[in-house]
C-alpha cells in the first residue's frame, strides 16, 4: 500500500540503529539525502564503487551479513486471496537464487514485499539488513529490480531511458555517464543505445531492463521473469552476465521464472513455489533428495550381440545390490536406464556394473548418472503439495 | 503539495543533478512536455484563441486610444477584454479574456490526461517505483511539470499580446495594469491547475488513458458549453423564478449564483473580469435587469490594484481550494492504489 515516510513522520525506525548498514555517521535517511550534495553522493558511491571478490559486504548488522534477503513468515493477503503464505525465504550473497512457479503463485508479490512496494499483511522482511516496509529508499537505493514485462519510456533512447535512473539515483551525471556506457556494454545494447526504445525488440528491452537494473551499482538484483522473450542465444549470454556479476562482485541475485531449464542451469539454489507457499528450497540435489521418489538413475549402453546376450546382461546387473529396476531401450543399441534404490548407493552400482562388464568380457560403451532434471522435481513437488492447499491454477 | 508554489523553478535546475525525487520527475516530465506534439498544439491552440479576438479588438482599442489619448490607465487592460460587439460565440464574448476561459481547460487536461495510467500502459511505473523515490514523488513532480508548463505557454501568449498590443497599437501598459496582468496570469494558472489536477484525478482513476481523454474533455466540453445553460435549466425546474414577489427572485438569482460559481469557468471569469477591469465594482453582473440599470448608473470609480483583488478574493481562495480538493483525490487514490494493476 502506501509507503510510510520516513521524512513525514520525522521518526527514524526504532531499531533503525542496529540494523544501520553504512558507517556513515549520519543515518541514510530522507532528510540527510535531502541535503546532500552531489558532492557527498560521489563521494559514498566512491566509496562503494570498487568492491573486490573477497570484501566484506557492507551490511554491518546484527542480521548475518552474509545474507542480503531473509524473510520470516512473510505473508500477504488480498481480501480473502492469500498471495503469499508463511513465506521463509534466504538469499545469500554470491548466489543466484530462483524462484520457481506458475503464474500467480506469488513470486511477483513477493518481490514487490522485498522492494517495499506492497506491504506485507504479516511477517517480516529483510534486504540488505534493512525492512522495506520501513525503509524502502535505503533498501531500493541498494537493489536493482526489474519487473515482470519491462517497459519503457518509448520516445526516449535507451540511453536517456538509463539517464533518467540514474538522476531518481542521485548518480552525478558525468559519473552516470561512464556507468550507462560500461552496463550498455554488457548487455550487448551499444549499437542500439542510442535509438528511441519504441523500436526495440521485447528481447532488447529485457537487456536494458537487466542494464537499468544495473546502473545503480546494486548489491542486491532482484530479476522478475528476465529471459522471456530473449532468443536462446540471448539468453545464455544473460545468464552468463549475471553468473559474472554473481562472482565478480559478491552480488546476490534473485530471480523469478517459470522456465525449470533455465533456472535448473543458472541459479545455485532454487526455491519452489505453488499457490503462495514455498514448498521447497535448496540446490537441485538437495530438493532431488526432498522430491525424489528415493530413486537414482544410472544410463549405461552396452554392444551386445544379440537379445540373449542382452537378457543376461540385464539378468547381472539386476543382481547388483540396491539395483531396483533395469529397463532397456528399445532398440538392442539404445541405453538402459538403471533404477538404484536408495539413491546414495549409485556410485556404488556404477563402480558394480564397471567391475562385472570386466569380468564377463561386457562391451560398456557408456556409463553415467542421471542428473535429477528439475522439472521432475517441481512436478513431483508441486504434485505432492497440491492436494493439502489445493489445486494450482 | 509542497511541489507547486515551487514548481515554476523546477526547469532552471536541469543541468545539475536535482536533490529531491519529485524535481528529477518533474524536470523529465517538463522535457517530454516541451518537446512533445501536444505542447505545439496547445500553444497553437491557445495562440489562436487569444490571436482571433486581439485583432478583432484592435480596431476599436485604436479608436478608443485616439479618444482618451493617454491619460487612461486601464487601456493595456481593454486589450484582454475588449472585443467586438456584435459577435458571440456559445453565449461567450469574442474577448481575450473569454477565449482564454474557454481554451486554457484543454491545456491542463492535455497535459495530464495519461500522466498516471501512461506510466502503467508503458509498463515504467513499477520500474519508476523501484527507484529510491517516495510514491508521492511521481505524483508531485508530474503536477509541478504539468504546472510549470502552463506557466510557460501562458507566460508566451501573454508576452504576445503584449508586445503586439505595444509595436502594433502603441499602447503602453502603466505599472499597476503589470501588476493586474500578472495577478491575472496567476489566477490563470490556478484555473488551469485545477483542471490540471482534475488530469490527474482522471489518470489515477482510469486504467486506460483514451478512456481519461475522452472523459475529461467530455466534462470539460458541458461545463464550458452547457454548464450555465444547466445550472440555469436545472435551477428553473427547482426554484422557479417569477414577476411575482421580488424576495423570493431574490433568493432564486442568489441559489443560482451559488450554483454558478461551483462551476471553476464562472469563479475564474468573475476573478479575471474584475482583475482586468479596474472600473468594475462587482464579481459577478446582476442578472437582473434593474441590478443592470444600478451598475450602468454607478458614477465613473477606477479601483486600485489592491482593492480590485479584495473584491475577488473569495474566487481566488476558492479556485485554489478546487485545485487542491482534485489534487488531494487524485494523490490519495495514486498512493493507495497496488503497483501492478
Amino acid at each position: 500500500m502506501t509507503e510510510p515516510n520516513p521524512a513525514a513522520t520525522g521518526e527514524p525506525a526504532p531499531d533503525a540503529p542496529v540494523e544501520e548498514p553504512l558507517p556513515a555517521p549520519s543515518p541514510p535517511t530522507a532528510e540527510r539525502d535531502a541535503a546532500a550534495t552531489p558532492e557527498t553522493g560521489r563521494r559514498t558511491r566512491k566509496k562503494r564503487r570498487p568492491r573486490l571478490p573477497g570484501e566484506p559486504q557492507r551490511t554491518s548488522s546484527r542480521d548475518d551479513p552474509s545474507i542480503p534477503i531473509r524473510t520470516g513468515g512473510l505473508t500477504k493477503q488480498y481480501g480473502d486471496l492469500v498471495a503469499v503464505d508463511h513465506l521463509d525465504l534466504e538469499v545469500h550473497s554470491g548466489e543466484i537464487f530462483g524462484l520457481l512457479g506458475q503464474n500467480g503463485a506469488g513470486k511477483t508479490t513477493t518481490i514487490l514485499m522485498l522492494l517495499g512496494l506492497t506491504e506485507p499483511t504479516s511477517g517480516k522482511a529483510r534486504v540488505v539488513g534493512l525492512d522495506p516496509a520501513r525503509r524502502p529508499l535505503d533498501v531500493k537505493r541498494r537493489v536493482g529490480y526489474m519487473p515482470d514485462s519491462v517497459g519503457f519510456y518509448g520516445d526516449l533512447t535507451g540511453r536517456q531511458n538509463l539517464r533518467y535512473t540514474a538522476r531518481l539515483n542521485r548518480i552525478p551525471d558525468r559519473e552516470a555517464e561512464a556507468t550507462i556506457s560500461e552496463v550498455l556494454e554488457q548487455v550487448g545494447l551499444t549499437s542500439r543505445a542510442d535509438d528511441p526504445t519504441d523500436t526495440y525488440s521485447r528481447g532488447m528491452l529485457q537487456r536494458l531492463g537487466i542494464a537499468d537494473a544495473l546502473v545503480k551499482d546494486p548489491d542486491v538484483m532482484i530479476l522478475d521473469e528476465p529471459t522471456t522473450a530473449i532468443d536462446p542465444l540471448g539468453v545464455v549470454e544473460i545468464l552468463e552476465l549475471l553468473r559474472g556479476l554473481v562472482r565478480s562482485r559478491g552480488m546476490a541475485i534473485l530471480l523469478s521464472s517459470h522456465l525449470l531449464n533455465q533456472v535448473q542451469s543458472t541459479c545455485d539454489r532454487i526455491g519452489i513455489f505453488a499457490a503462495g507457499r514455498l514448498i521447497g528450497q535448496g540446490t537441485l540435489s538437495e530438493l532431488a533428495t526432498r522430491f525424489g521418489d528415493d530413486t537414482a538413475h544410472i544410463e549405461v549402453a552396452f554392444d551386445v550381440p544379440d537379445d540373449e546376450a542382452a537378457e543376461r546382461t540385464t539378468a547381472l546387473i539386476r543382481d547388483l545390490p540396491s539395483v531396483s529396476e533395469v529397463t532397456p531401450g528399445l532398440l538392442p543399441t539404445d541405453p538402459w536406464l538403471i533404477a538404484v534404490r536408495p539413491p546414495v548407493a549409485e556410485t556404488g552400482v556404477r563402480r558394480g556394473i564397471l567391475a562385472l562388464s570386466v569380468a564377463n568380457d561386457l562391451h560398456l560403451i557408456s556409463i553415467r548418472p542421471l542428473a535429477p532434471s528439475l522439472e521432475e522435481i517441481y512436478t513431483r513437488a508441486v504434485a505432492r503439495t497440491a492436494p493439502a492447499h489445493g489445486a494450482v491454477a | 503539495m509542497t511541489a507547486e508554489p515551487r514548481a515554476p523553478d523546477a526547469p532552471a535546475r536541469t543541468r545539475s543533478v536535482p536533490r529531491a525525487g519529485w524535481a528529477v520527475v518533474a524536470n523529465k516530465e517538463f522535457a517530454d512536455h516541451l518537446l512533445s506534439i501536444r505542447f505545439f498544439v496547445l500553444l497553437a491552440i491557445l495562440g489562436l484563441a487569444v490571436g482571433i479576438p486581439f485583432f478583432l479588438a484592435s480596431e476599436q482599442i485604436r479608436s478608443l486610444a485616439s479618444q482618451t489619448s493617454g491619460a487612461d490607465n486601464t487601456l493595456f487592460l481593454a486589450l484582454f477584454l475588449l472585443g467586438p460587439q456584435d459577435v458571440s460565440i456559445f453565449q461567450l464574448d469574442v474577448t481575450i479574456q473569454s477565449f482564454v476561459s474557454l481554451a486554457a481547460p484543454l491545456l491542463g487536461l492535455a497535459f495530464a490526461f495519461d500522466a498516471v495510467n501512461g506510466e502503467r500502459a508503458q509498463g515504467t511505473l513499477p520500474r519508476l517505483l523501484s527507484q529510491p523515490i517516495y510514491r508521492d514523488d511521481v505524483i508531485n513532480g508530474k503536477f509541478a511539470a504539468g504546472l510549470a508548463i502552463i506557466a510557460m505557454v501562458l507566460a508566451i501568449v501573454v508576452a504576445l499580446v503584449a508586445a503586439f498590443g505595444m509595436f502594433r497599437l502603441g499602447i503602453v501598459p502603466s505599472p499597476e495594469e503589470v501588476l493586474r496582468i500578472l495577478v491575472w496570469m496567476v489566477v490563470t494558472i490556478v484555473y488551469v491547475g485545477v483542471w490540471l489536477a482534475f488530469g490527474l484525478l482522471l489518470s489515477v482513476v482510469m486504467r486506460r488513458a483514451a478512456t481519461s481523454a475522452l472523459v475529461g474533455f467530455g466534462i470539460w466540453f458541458v461545463v464550458a458549453a452547457f454548464g450555465r445553460f444547466l445550472v440555469g435549466l436545472v435551477l428553473a425546474f427547482l426554484v422557479p423564478v417569477s414577476n411575482a414577489l421580488t424576495e423570493e427572485n431574490l433568493a432564486a438569482i442568489q441559489t443560482r449564483t451559488f450554483f454558478l460559481r461551483l462551476l471553476p469557468n464562472t469563479l475564474y471569469d468573475e476573478a479575471s473580469r474584475v482583475l482586468l477591469n479596474p472600473t468594475a465594482t462587482y464579481s459577478s453582473t446582476p442578472p437582473t435587469i434593474g441590478g443592470n440599470i444600478q451598475v450602468s448608473q454607478q458614477s465613473f470609480t477606477v479601483l486600485s490594484a489592491d482593492q480590485s483583488f479584495l473584491i475577488v478574493w473569495p474566487q481566488i481562495v476558492v479556485l485554489v481550494g478546487l485545485m487542491v480538493a482534485c489534487f488531494a483525490l487524485a494523490y490519495v487514490r495514486f498512493m493507495r492504489q497496488e503497483v501492478r494493476a
